[in-house]
């Protein structure tokens, strides 16, 4: 099989295999994704081609006649006519205007600052600790109890009732709420990083990366810092997720 | 006078295309603002061209004694001349270097005074030191070049190893205070609650210091290798004589090994440094992996991908040296998937780059599928087995030219096939488990015996390899007879070497933020602001570029210095 249709069958295998995943799934992988693999297993594979010397002939050689031999100078010529349009539809493709609202690189977890102010003192983030922690038995359990209640009062129209992010109002929120299920969420954070966000809400949000558009309210207004690390320890409890920690 | 032109082009292409390149900052509308070149462009473009030659000029006396000393142990001239010609091109070098870091000191000392004033005097007794170190280098350097000839057997050979260990020492030392200075300014102690340092030793013993100072080490060393590679596969490709290919090609082989071999624990390092970063602040190590930088390290992905992807590719090329290579070749595709696949998980981000009917259709910005492959857990699984399928090629590779004569070779490496599946087996599981299924606590630590198995495998494998080919023959080939596309693997290698370090060079500096020396000495100065991704990868590849260029005129002196001491 010549080698450039061994390049261009994996690379093909590959996308279809990528976009397969996506329709069995249920949801499609993100196409700047699915380029990147797709581009890296074209590359890959030319690679392992061009190891031997004979693999390497066999990707110049083809080039090399079309460009100086007789017998494709009609080829040559058809190319050399076609490739300028291509080329210049691509060019045209990309900068043609899109009604598409343009995407950005959100920052999903922004660095926290050192001291948030909030219930009318400065709270030093590396140093605070959940209180609800410390409590043990039934008093622990009431506490969690307490939170979701005060979550589902306050929380779930938009985090959703399985705290997945899918609330009622999910579908018209851009950027969407965060789901607290899975282990790459609030799974990588420490509780004063989540208390922090509670509190300051969307307004509070540094201006790395703004703007930030988010909803969420800030919960310093209406909720008690008490009651804000009570739902901090439901939504752990909920999701079974473990608060990111150093040391036991 | 055709070739003059010709070898004029080759310096001048370089810079021309910097010079076209230039154009690309003005482009961006905040540069517009304060002109194209602000203080911190000043600064920057110094910084970063005296530390790539520092680095070089550091490592390159590190790699010369090593090969000195294997030429004594083992008899071999060839160890001795190849170290000599690597010690010319640190010579010619060191020049260089030290007029940049005169520029630097000047730029850094004129723009910003305050910043250097506070750091002078906090530091001033080691800024002393540094000053009489560098004397002290730079005389240790010529003694051991120009004395090369005239200790070069018997008593006379070891004091020159001597002064080599001296030179090395000297070169260590000079790092070490540099680093107190940069790492005091993202984690500043010893100081007082105005910011004044009351305890020197706690300044420069600061908690990144010594991260610092090994990642820096190793580092230096895998760059450096991979600059003299470069250097090596130039004198290759443009060679006249086949006594000349064969030199530069077993040079090259050198100087690539020394790289690759470096390559492999760095990531250890870098991961070290990085969680002492986050241990110190967890704000500064937010902004690094998950804030604004975090993109920042998807570029860095791709490149470290690139590394190893040339590395490998070099070796595997390697293989056709000669003809028992050809049993080794079916194993490049797989060697190849896993790194692909490897790659793949590496690069993958947490928060993609989503169109708005995409992030329609996932209801957020975490795709439910590829999110897990995000966090470091698997990042560390990709690390680690990417470095594990790198010593496989490495082992390959030198099958390629020997023979074994012991009898239980075929059991020998049924083991070492043992010991690297069960390594890659324990190494997915500390990661799936501990990352994903246990207390975050544990994730954290997983990663150091995921560290440790891979060592273990890496050492254990090569002394099993050690007593299998110990007594072997060396399988016939010839040396200059590598493809050349294997050199262009290591002109490749040097360029991301030189790339990767920029874009680390910024992230690293850049963490600070606002500050100058972290919580203590703010930036108020109008350049204070972070840098969009975009005009910080312009920087980084101009910079780039401009290094590159300077070292191929640099080439071109030792090439001609060369001619000239071998007629």
């Amino acid at each position: 099989m010549g080698a450039y249709r061994v390049i261009l069958l994996v690379t093909l295998g590959v996308y279809l295999l990528l976009k397969g995943i996506g329709f069995v799934y249920g949801v499609a992988l993100p196409s700047s994704v699915v380029s990147m693999y797709v581009f890296f297993t074209f590359l890959v594979t030319v690679l392992i081609i061009s190891v031997t010397d004979k693999g390497a002939l066999s990707l110049t050689t083809p080039i090399i006649e079309f460009l100086y031999k007789e017998e494709k100078k009609k080829l040559r010529k058809v190319v050399f006519v076609v490739l300028p349009f291509v080329l210049a539809f691509i060019a045209y493709a990309f900068t043609k205007p899109s009604y598409e609202e343009p995407f950005t690189l959100r920052v999903v977890h922004p660095a926290p600052p050192r001291i948030v102010n909030a219930y009318d003192r400065n709270i030093e983030l590396e140093k605070i600790k959940n209180p609800i922690r410390e409590l043990t038995g039934d008093a622990y359990e009431e506490a969690v109890h307490d939170g979701g209640e005060i979550y589902f009062k306050n929380c779930f129209f938009c985090h959703g009732a399985k705290l997945d992010g899918k609330g009622h109002f999910a579908k018209g929120l851009n950027p969407a709420p965060l789901p607290f299920t899975g282990k790459d969420t609030i799974a990588q954070l420490e509780e004063s990083y989540v208390f922090w966000r509670v509190v300051k809400g969307g307004e509070g949000l540094p201006e790395e990366s703004a703007p930030w558009m988010s909803v969420m309210p800030v919960w310093e207004e209406s909720l008690k810092e008490e009651e804000v690390w009570k739902v901090v320890t439901f939504i752990y409890e909920y999701t079974g997720n473990e608060p990111r920690r150093w040391e036991k | 006078m055709g070739m003059t032109t010709l070898r004029i082009k080759k310096i001048l292409f370089p810079l021309l295309f910097t010079a076209f390149l230039m154009p690309l900052l003005c482009s961006t509308a905040f540069a517009s603002e304060g002109g194209v070149f602000t203080p911190r462009l000043w600064v920057w473009l110094f910084a970063q061209l005296h530390l790539y030659f520092a680095a070089f000029i550091l490592s390159v006396p590190v790699f010369v004694l090593i090969l000195e000393l294997t030429g004594v142990i083992r008899k071999d001239k060839r160890f001795d001349r190849v170290a000599r010609e690597f010690l010319a091109i640190s010579v010619v070098t060191h020049i260089v270097t030290v007029i940049l870091g005169v520029i630097f000191a000047a730029v850094v000392f004129s723009l910003y005074s305050n910043l250097s004033g506070y750091m002078y005097k906090a530091f001033s007794p080691t800024v002393k030191l540094y000053a009489a170190i560098i004397i002290i280098d730079i005389a240790l350097l010529y003694l051991y070049y120009l004395l090369w000839s005239r200790l070069g057997s018997g008593r006379g050979k070891l004091l020159h190893l001597g002064i080599g260990l001296l030179l090395n020492l000297s070169g260590i030392a000079i790092m070490f205070i540099a680093n107190a200075w940069t790492t005091f300014m993202m984690a500043p102690t010893g100081v007082d609650a105005s910011g004044v340092v009351v305890d020197l030793w706690q300044a420069i013993n600061n908690p990144l210091w010594h991260p610092m100072n090994l990642h820096r080490f190793v580092a230096n060393i895998a760059f450096g290798g991979a600059i003299v590679a470069a250097y090596a596969a130039y004198r290759f490709l443009s060679a006249a004589r086949e006594e000349e290919r064969a030199r530069y090609d077993w040079m090259g082989y050198i100087a690539a090994v020394v790289s690759i071999l470096a390559l492999l624990p760095l990531p250890f390092a870098g991961y070290w440094l990085t969680s002492e970063i986050y241990s110190y602040s967890q704000q500064m190590g937010i902004t690094l992996m998950g804030g604004v930088f975090g993109w920042m390290f998807i570029a860095q992905a791709a490149v470290i991908g690139t590394l190893f992807l040339g590395a490998n590719y070099y070796l595997w090329c390697g293989f056709e040296r000669a003809k028992g290579g050809a049993v080794y070749r079916p194993y490049v595709k797989y060697i190849a998937i896993v790194l692909a696949l490897c790659f793949l998980v590496w690069f993958t981000p947490h928060t993609p780059h989503l169109s708005s009917l995409e992030l329609k259709e996932i209801g957020g910005r975490f795709h439910p599928l590829l999110a897990p492959l995000g966090l470091m857990p698997a990042k560390n699984i990709a690390v680690n087995i990417m470095i594990l399928a790198t010593f496989v090629s490495f082992l390959l590779f030198r099958r390629a030219v020997r023979s074994s004569s012991v009898s239980w070779a075929a059991i020998g490496k049924t083991i070492q096939a043992g010991i690297l599946s069960a390594a890659v087996l324990n190494i997915i599981f500390l990661g799936v488990y501990y990352g994903y299924f246990a207390d975050s606590v544990y994730k954290i630590t997983s990663s150091i015996p995921q560290v440790l198995t891979t060592l273990f495998a890496l050492i254990s494998c090569s002394v099993i390899e050690f007593f299998i080919y110990r007594g072997g023959e060396s399988v016939e080939h010839k040396w200059g007879g590598a493809s050349e596309r294997s050199q262009y693997a290591l002109i490749v290698l040097a360029v991301s070497f030189t790339w990767l370090m920029g874009l680390m060079g910024f992230i690293r500096s850049a963490i600070r933020q606002h500050w100058h020396v972290y919580t203590v000495v703010r930036d108020v100065s109008a350049d204070a602001f972070t840098p969009t991704i975009s005009y910080a990868a312009k920087v980084v590849s101009i910079i780039t570029l401009i290094f590159l260029a300077i070292i191929i005129v640099i080439f071109r002196i030792s090439h001609l210095r060369r001619a000239g001491e071998d007629r």
